[in-house]
């Protein structure tokens, strides 16, 4: 069901998600995108460089985030624009349960032509790993 | 060493063409864990008013992260690779793509400052589909460290 634009107003909030990532998690997703770098899959590298452990590639954070506003509109081409900064890596530990990022939403701006602003709030052991984070989404 | 200003608004010529195909669109969905039929089942996508399957929104980076290569290999800019973190991402969507786009990347570099010592290097990619019609814009920041600096993402 699409959600109309008559539905919303400023904070509104989206259902808010969970993502776990483990590093099976991330050598899925380096091959599926081609981003390869060492840091993502490769402990002893990572420490090298000075991270505190592998972490994951930030555009898999991105894409996590989105699925709160894409599940919620069904529709994910109604995504008219999506920004993050990356504020703060996501460390996935090598165990089973890796690392869990937290995503919320909730409805910032009503614009021009029912659209309106999203902004996301992702959080990994506590700590807000993307800033500056919201999408412009067309509703119905 | 800070990257020369002179290379703001340089363009680079446009990529080959890269042909989107649904199990492509399939194999980025499930590594992302989304299971969206919209990028599954060409009767969902239909049903939603589109073509044919269509890629996630973070899709795009795929192509325009290999195109921007021309820029972090381009021996006259000379950004040290090895230093560069992703510092921000953004799209702009005309439409979402879909299977069965052909779609060349326009690379620019739109900025190049320097703050705190490190220097920041916005790339831009056009994703235009071979019919001339210009799908998303990708602009990613690229943040090289201070030689001394903590890596990050």
């Amino acid at each position: 069901m699409a959600v109309s634009f008559d539905e919303v107003e400023v904070g509104t909030a989206l259902p808010a998600q969970s993502f776990p990532v483990t590093r099976a998690t991330l050598v899925r997703y380096a091959g599926a995108s081609g981003d390869f770098n060492p840091i993502h899959w490769n402990e002893k590298f990572a420490l090298e460089v000075g991270l505190p452990d592998v972490i994951a590639h930030g555009m898999f954070t991105m894409a996590e985030a989105i699925r709160v506003v894409t599940d919620w509109t069904g529709d994910p081409g109604a995504v008219v624009e999506y920004g993050v900064r990356f504020t703060r890596p996501v460390v996935v530990p090598n165990d089973e349960a890796g690392a869990v990022v937290e995503v919320s939403g909730k409805v910032a701006k009503l614009l021009d032509g029912r659209r309106v602003q999203v902004d996301l709030l992702a959080t990994s052991e506590g700590q807000k790993v993307l800033g500056m984070s919201r999408a412009v989404v067309q509703l119905a | 060493m800070a990257l020369d200003p002179s290379f703001i608004g340089r363009s680079y010529p446009p990529t080959e063409p890269y042909e989107l195909g649904r199990e492509k669109i399939r194999e980025f969905a499930i590594a992302v864990g989304d299971l969206n039929p919209a990028y599954l089942d060409r009767e969902a996508a239909k049903a939603l008013g589109h073509p044919d399957v269509i890629a996630p929104p973070t899709f795009p980076f795929v192509l325009s992260y290999q195109a921007a290569a021309q820029v972090v290999e381009d021996p006259e800019l000379g950004l040290d690779f090895s230093r560069v973190v992703h510092g921000d991402q953004k799209f702009s969507y005309r439409r979402p793509l879909r299977a069965g786009d052909r779609l060349r990347v326009e690379i620019t570099i739109d900025n190049i400052k320097s703050l705190a010592g490190n220097d920041v290097l916005t790339v831009r990619g056009e994703l235009v589909e071979e019919s001339g019609e210009r799908v998303v814009t990708s602009v990613m920041t690229l943040v090289a460290r201070a030689a001394d600096e903590q890596a990050g993402e």
